[in-house]
């Protein structure tokens, strides 16, 4: 990039290459008026405000597309330029409700008062939602406009409130097309365009119908954000007094938000552009979700359950009853069932009770049910369980293969990114049994069978082994093992492959090409990955792939699984899991042991234990006796979960912390109400190993408590010390001396934004890329696989394929967005998606309810025909109690990772 | 197929000798002009009589289709050849007339030189001119439309026959693109869209943009009201433009080509369809075209029929599938046009042209015309003129020439009062500028455009604020609405004009048109905004006090504003014989038998249907506009009829506004 000396109002400016005269303008402090021009948004030329005087060129050029050029003269404020400007916004004003933006006792007038101007509007500035900061009215004073000479005219459009979360008053328009542009050309979701012409052109949904009936808008609320006007507005439109930077309680992406405050309560959200992860943009759940926060049904107090029934409680009681219960059971009778919804320091603080306190191994999180085949399998390859790249890296890659990844509905913003990659010129690849969102961008669709991943990656690397596309150099130097594996792949011959997976060869043969030739190539991938019996090898195929091309270690390359807990990444850091301490210290190794051991003042289990799955049985057959469940809800996540409820009610105690009384809480003996992340301070580390700041916003609500503090209370209750922290930057320094990857990282340094780990001393700036110069585990592993069918496939009496997975209105059991009326507007309950030609053999209509039925047990839900689902598969999502998913699934284990098989079970359909 | 310059020279010869056993064929030979214009005169309905009476009468004969001649006001349009004797072109055909003529020439050999307009061709025939001398085609020239109404466009030897892709071939084994580009360069083409911008310089600007992939897009969105131009050169004549198209795409470097044209002109899509495959199939289009090592492929894009797509960037935002809304340049399309790449656009009259200038050379293209603006332009002439048509004219003709030469003056003996060339981006200029030249530069200097070729002549009935008025509507309505000043300032200029001419007009009016204008043509994104004032700064320039009336005397000289004309029974020509009693639709006039009738103006909706029906004989029902007449405040009995003096402003039906 070179410098670009320009002049702009008779003072010289330093820009770059490519920057346009707005830019450089604004770079250097000089305001010039604009409506359409957007940092988000490609150059648009609409507005005709931003026009400027440029020695030597002809007219006026519009500063926000006219590039700089060396010498370039320009001057931003001339009359002649005025004149045109002010013309163009009496324009704007003679159409726009807007007899208050000329009127000299604008700043005096109250929403109240009675206009003394007397004049026929429908409506003032000083009702409008924007006023103040309402970009039309900065503009209108930075011009000095007073008058309006031309005729008025007034459009009498209805507000369209059908969105739940935002109207749009097309009436206060100025077509801009911000909303339009942003919805296309960054969200990817063209749910609006601008039709019509000349002065009925107006911005419009599908067929003009109101937008909640348009089937492509995702609700994420950037067209309101980007509005420079008050023609979308959030129907929850009080300006907030004081806003926090903090982190999103949603998936793992682990958006940067300010959280807006108004009278102690959490009234608005504003994404951060300063974050990188995010730009600034947010999905709906982020944006809107955080109702749930205020909700009635928040705990408040302590329950204590009392002839049968949880009662109120004070704190000394509660805590004091659980000190005393736990303080009874041996260790290996009890267990921790840590969060991916808690903090870092929250999380550390849980394995630690359970590891110093309890005594016992036996702590593990929800990470089983996700990612678990993601550490197992990555581990074994690189050495390190953890995606490869940064989310940021994505828009540069020259090939996206999205393998087992809904990608719009789970990881929204990331989705945004791929789409970004497709627009700069990337090839997108999407392995899906299902007809998903992304397909529409993808070039090409492999339509594989669930469960025959392994099949199809082998039959990819045997297509680039044969044809010589394997990057030899990388292969020699980086890794190891690879003569093994390349006999492996002999078992996977394409008509093997095609008989398997069910893509025709060609297309393999297609997808191997362009992954491995246009580099950097990235593999996406999620719980269509994992959760498999065979998901750890699924893992390994990928990390193969990826070996084979040289794919690792580059910017835009890598493995990246997309972890679907804001802190599911977190957690597995913290060594809330059975066999590691924090940092993946191994729990086996006698000098990591010791060290702990130290460092906590405790004697320490030296043994692994048990995982969440496995402590659930473990509870059925009494093995398990007390249970202290933080932030989870077992009862809807766990596969099988007739079997998992019947589990626990053979408890002798259980503890459950948590916001809501979930499905789980209501079996406790005792329940402790935990806080919000808007109401505490702490760290999450998202997908992209992002250590980033949560910080309190509100005041924890009723008599609830922060739920480090809550275990740290515990912790003192029963322990020789080493819970009595004041705040949890004090935990971060205790995480930081212990675990090598955190070494570096503290509350002061995360002040600055997040820090990527590895980050081991405080001068590291973490690591936006892993395995750059070598694998973490020193050589990359090839590891032979061979195919493995899923474990209950269709048969006579359960003739239909199940896969589950996630629906972008709701998060995980829906403990959070089920509390959030919008997000239940927009999606009030699970359906079973069925290809309507399985629906017309079944004779099941769009709409009815039908029975869905396993070996285990039955569901009924609403059906959706819907050609997304191929034949034979039927799709649901686990966040409804009302419909769960999970009481169908299979509990089948991966023998490594120990994950259930969520995504391939066996079901019959009947109506209902 | 034909994969070299040899096996080209092949078919080459066989058509030209195909051409030429036409020409000297045994048999009769009838062509109907069968374009769209001709259709809908009910040209099918000729060709399907003249089939039958041939049957009937068992003469064998040779049936062509062929494209527009350029003779609107006598289509349809045949014209008959016996072996041996010239062609002979009639006009305003029937089918009866058909029928006659088939029987008068063909039976009896009465050639009818009552009815014919000319002949064309070896020989003469008494009593019938030379075609290309009547005074309508003597001053034309003919380089785009050259081939238009004598071959048969779905004949690709036909056109090869006249020296079709023979430019091609030149450009192809003779010329590198440098040199294509330099013939173009001083050949002194400028594009024929409009705006007048060199052809060959543009080409250049494409050329020598960095990219692999270029495109070359010939822009066939027409939209101009009352335009057919380029309508009548792609279904007279498609190869012409073709063969320019792969010049030009040879010359920047381009393999991959659109033809953007609107959805509204089946039958010249379908012509070039066509076209296309018959350029396919004689290895003129694809891979290696002749041998050559020149590869090129053409779609065909349709438009849905927005007028701002004829814009290029909204043109290539359409190929692209996006909303047709132009983006502001830099970058121009020539560094990043179509999906980002290198891309030149010119509009088919031009394509025509190149295909012209390489077939017949430099020296004999730039011999027509002027200094700064060589050869030809096509124009549809239309309006209240005698000879509408579609023409070709050297530029740098004058106005006159056109009107009153070609277009043989005004009809019904009404005075001429203005022409608006360009379409709705374009000026009305008074009968003072009459002798003004046809070319880019004077045009633009009176205030009107060059345009793609819209030419309306209006006469004394025509008011010009309602002209401004219409062309505003049209412009408004055609906004693609991005940018502020089209989209608002159109809007309040119409509104303003709506007032005048509807007698609402304040005096300020005048000079907030005035800067609103000045304003869009400063701040509007495309040429549709900034060119989008010209209608009404020309008339307000040139028929000011036209404008005047209407604010200040709330007159329409025209008489062609409905809301500021009145209808008045003179009470003392008025026989009272009822007939415009019984005839108004809106039952406001009163009277009796021999009793004075009356016109109630609050009842009256001005439809002018009394002043027609009131026999000559009487002439009581007048048209005025800013005066009031004195009547009887009710129907009194008429006085014994006298002559009477000729001071009324009577006059004929009024102007609809649509006609402009």
């Amino acid at each position: 990039m070179g410098t670009i000396n320009i002049t702009i109002d008779g003072q010289e400016v330093k820009t770059r290459t490519g920057m346009t005269v707005l830019e450089a303008a604004q770079s250097a402090g000089i305001y010039i008026p604009t409506l359409c021009a957007d940092p988000d948004l490609k150059p648009y030329g609409g507005c005709r405000l931003c026009i400027v005087e440029i020695e030597k060129m002809r007219g006026l050029p519009i500063a926000c597309t006219t590039p700089v050029t060396e010498g370039m003269v320009v001057k931003t404020n001339t009359p002649t330029v005025n004149e045109v400007r002010r013309a163009n916004v009496q324009l704007i004003l003679a159409d726009h409700p807007s007899e208050c933006l000329i009127c000299d006792r604008r700043e005096r007038c109250g929403p109240l008062d009675i206009c003394l101007r007397n004049v026929a509007v429908t409506e003032r500035c000083v009702t409008c939602p924007k006023n103040e900061h309402c970009e039309l009215q900065a503009v209108v004073d930075y011009l000095g406009v007073t008058e309006i000479p031309f005729r008025r005219t007034q459009r009498s459009y209805s507000i369209d409130d059908s969105n739940p979360f935002f109207y749009r008053d097309l009436n206060k328009c100025i077509l801009c097309a911000k909303c339009v542009r942003v919805c296309d050309e960054a969200v990817g979701a063209g749910a609006i365009a601008i039709i019509n012409r000349g002065y009925s052109s107006k911005v419009a949904a599908f067929a003009d119908k109101p937008i909640l009936d348009s089937s492509t808008c995702v609700s994420c609320g950037e067209c309101v954000a980007h509005c420079p006007v008050g023609a979308l507005m959030p129907k929850e439109n009080k300006l907030p007094t004081e806003e926090v930077p903090t982190t999103c309680t949603y998936c793992g992406v682990g958006c940067g938000m300010y959280l807006g405050v108004r009278d102690g309560r959490v009234i608005s959200v504003r994404g951060s552009r300063e974050n990188t992860v995010n730009n600034g943009f947010l999905c709906v759940k982020g944006r809107f979700g955080f109702d749930f926060i205020h909700h009635p049904e928040r705990l408040k107090y302590p329950l204590i359950r009392k002839n049968g029934k949880l009662v109120k409680a004070g704190w000394d009681e509660a805590l004091g009853l659980v000190a005393s219960k736990l303080g009874k059971y041996k260790p290996e009778e009890m267990a921790v069932i840590s969060s991916a919804k808690c903090t870092n320091e929250e999380n550390y603080i849980a394995q630690k009770f359970a590891r110093a306190v309890l005594g016992t191994g036996n702590v593990d999180h929800c990470a089983r049910l996700c990612h678990a085949p993601t550490v197992t399998g990555l581990v074994q390859s690189f050495g390190s369980g953890a995606m490869t790249n940064s989310i940021n890296e994505f828009r540069d890659s020259g090939c996206i293969f999205a393998i087992g990844t809904n990608t719009t509905e789970a990881h929204p913003i990331i989705s945004q990114e791929i789409k970004r990659a497709v627009d700069n010129g990337g090839k997108l690849i999407v392995a899906n049994p299902r007809e998903i969102d992304m397909v529409r961008w993808a070039y090409l669709w492999l339509q594989h069978k669930p469960g025959s991943d392994v099949a199809l990656l082998m039959g990819m690397m045997k297509v680039i082994v044969d044809e010589g596309l394997a990057d030899q150099e990388f292969i020699d130097e980086r890794c190891e093992n690879f003569d093994d594996f390349k006999k492996s792949l002999k078992n996977f011959g394409l008509d093997f492959v095609e008989k398997t997976t069910g893509v025709p060869k060609d297309k393999i043969i297609e997808a191997a090409r362009i992954y491995a030739t246009e580099k950097p190539s990235a593999i996406f991938y999620a719980m269509g990955i994992t959760q498999h019996s065979h998901g750890t090898d699924n893992v390994i195929a990928t990390a193969n792939l990826a070996m084979l091309t040289g794919n690792v270690g580059k910017a835009g390359s890598g493995v990246n699984p997309l972890r679907g807990q804001n802190n599911v990444q977190g957690a597995c850091d913290m060594g809330a899991l059975p066999n590691v301490y924090p940092g993946y210290q191994a729990v086996v190794d006698a000098d990591i042991k010791r060290k702990f051991e130290a460092a906590w003042g405790a004697k320490l289990p030296d043994k692994p234990g048990l995982t969440i799955t496995e402590i659930v049985d473990a509870a059925g057959t009494k093995k398990i006796k007390a249970i202290y469940i933080i932030g989870e809800n077992p009862l809807l996540s766990e596969p099988n979960i007739t079997h998992a409820k019947e589990a626990l009610e053979k408890l002798e105690f259980l503890v459950v912390q948590d916001i809501f009384l979930s499905e789980t809480a209501e079996l406790a003996d005792v329940v402790l109400p935990g806080v919000s992340f808007a109401e505490k301070d702490g760290t999450f580390t998202n997908t992209d190993r992002r250590v980033q700041r949560v910080r309190k916003a509100v005041e924890p609500v009723g008599n609830s408590r922060p739920d480090w503090q809550i275990t740290c209370q515990l912790g003192q209750k029963m322990g020789n010390g080493g819970f009595d922290f004041g705040n949890p930057s004090q935990i971060m320094d205790e995480i930081a001396m212990l675990t090598p990857s955190y070494g570096g990282i503290s509350y002061r340094r995360l002040e600055e934004g997040g820090l990527q780990w590895p980050c081991p001393t405080p001068e590291h700036p973490g690591t936006p890329i892993l395995h750059t110069q070598q694998f973490t585990r020193g050589k990359g592993r090839f590891i032979p696989l061979e195919y493995k069918p899923p474990m209950e496939l269709p048969d006579k009496n359960y003739p239909l394929v199940l896969t589950t997975g996630r629906s972008l209105y709701h998060f995980h059991t829906g403990t959070m967005t089920r509390k959030v009326t919008g997000l239940n507007v927009l999606k009030r309950e699970g359906t079973v998606e069925i290809n309507p030609e399985d629906a017309a053999r079944l004779g099941v209509a769009d709409g009815d309810m039908v029975r869905v039925s396993s070996r285990r047990g039955k569901v009924t839900a609403r059906a959706k025909l819907t050609g997304v689902s191929p034949v034979g598969v039927v799709f649901m999502t686990f966040h409804f109690a009302e419909s769960p998913a999970n009481m169908l699934t299979n509990p089948a284990l991966d023998p490594v990772a120990k994950i259930p098989e969520f995504k391939v079970c066996a079901v019959r359909v009947e109506k209902a | 197929m034909m994969s070299s310059t040899k096996s080209f020279e092949e078919i080459r010869n066989r058509a030209v000798s195909e051409w030429e056993a036409l020409e000297g064929s045994e048999k009769p030979r009838i062509l109907i002009g069968a374009a769209t214009c001709g259709r809908a005169a009910g040209a099918m309905a000729l060709l399907d009589v003249i089939q039958k009476e041939l049957a009937r009468h068992k003469i064998e004969a040779v049936i062509g289709q062929v494209g527009c001649i350029g003779l609107c006001y006598v289509e349809p349009l045949i014209s008959i050849a016996k072996p041996g004797r010239p062609q002979i072109y009639y006009g305003d055909v029937t089918p009866e007339l058909a029928a006659q003529l088939i029987e008068d020439y063909l039976v009896k050999d009465n050639p009818r030189a009552d009815l014919a307009l000319g002949s064309t061709g070896e020989g003469e025939i008494k009593g019938i001119p030379r075609l290309f001398e009547l005074p309508m085609l003597k001053p034309q020239v003919r380089i785009a439309l050259r081939n238009c109404g004598i071959i048969d466009p779905e004949n690709i030897h036909h056109y090869i026959a006249r020296d079709g892709y023979s430019g091609l071939v030149r450009a192809l084994m003779d010329m590198t693109p440098e040199q294509v580009i330099d013939e173009i360069k001083r050949s002194g083409l400028r594009g024929r869209g409009g705006a007048g911008f060199p052809t060959g310089l543009k080409w250049e600007f494409c050329r020598k943009a960095p990219g692999e992939i270029k495109y070359v897009i010939c822009n066939a969105d027409e939209g101009d009201p009352g335009a057919f131009m380029d309508r009548s050169l792609l279904e007279g004549d498609p190869h012409a433009v073709l063969e320019g198209i792969l010049i030009g795409a040879y010359a920047i470097g381009s393999s991959e080509g659109y033809i953007y044209i609107r959805a509204e002109y089946p039958l010249a899509i379908e012509r070039l369809k066509l076209a296309l495959r018959q350029m396919e199939d004689y290895g003129l289009l694809g891979d290696n075209i002749l041998g050559s090592g020149f590869s090129f492929k053409l779609s065909i894009k349709q438009g849905a029929g927005a007028f701002v797509c004829g814009e290029e960037t909204a043109l290539m935002a359409s190929i692209e599938g996006k909303r047709g809304m132009p983006r502001p340049r830099p970058p121009f399309p020539a560094q990043a046009g179509l999906w980002g790449k290198p891309t030149n656009i010119n509009n088919v009259e031009t394509w025509g042209n190149v295909s012209a200038i390489l077939q017949r050379g430099v020296d004999w293209f730039a011999g027509y015309g002027t200094e700064g603006s060589k050869g030809t332009k096509t124009f549809a002439l239309a309006g209240k003129i005698v000879r509408t048509g579609l023409i070709e004219v050297p530029l740098g003709i004058t106005l006159e020439e056109i009107i009153y030469g070609i277009g043989g003056g005004i009809p019904d003996g009404r005075r001429f009062k203005a022409i608006q060339t360009g379409g709705p981006s374009g000026g009305c200029l008074p009968e003072s500028l009459l002798n003004l030249p046809v070319d880019y530069e004077s045009l633009t200097k009176a205030g009107a455009i060059m345009g793609s070729g819209g030419m309306v002549v209006m006469d004394e009935d025509t008011c010009m604020v309602d002209v401004a008025r219409y062309f505003l509507s049209f412009t408004q309505n055609e906004s693609c609405g991005k940018c502020v000043p089209c989209r608002l300032g159109t809007k309040q200029m119409l509104d303003i004009l709506n007032d005048i001419t509807h007698g609402r007009g304040k005096p300020e009016d005048i000079d907030l048109l005035l800067n609103l204008s000045e304003r869009i043509k400063a701040g509007s994104l495309c040429a549709l905004g900034s060119t989008a004032p010209n209608p009404v700064l020309t008339t307000l320039n040139y028929f000011g006090d036209e404008y005047e009336a209407h604010i200040k005397a709330k007159r329409c000289p025209a008489l062609a504003c409905t809301e500021l004309i009145s209808y008045y029974i003179l009470p003392d020509k008025c026989q009272g014989c009822g007939i415009c009693l019984r005839n108004c639709p809106s039952e406001a006039i009163s009277g009796d038998k021999r009793m004075i009738h009356i016109i109630d103006h609050d009842k009256c909706t001005k439809c002018g249907t009394c002043l027609d029906v009131c026999p000559a004989k009487f002439g009581a029902v007048v048209k005025v506009s800013g005066e009031e007449i004195a009547v009887p405040s009710e129907p009194v009995p008429v006085k014994p009829l006298k002559p009477v003096k000729k001071d009324t402003e009577a006059t004929g039906e009024s102007p609809a506004s649509g006609e402009a």
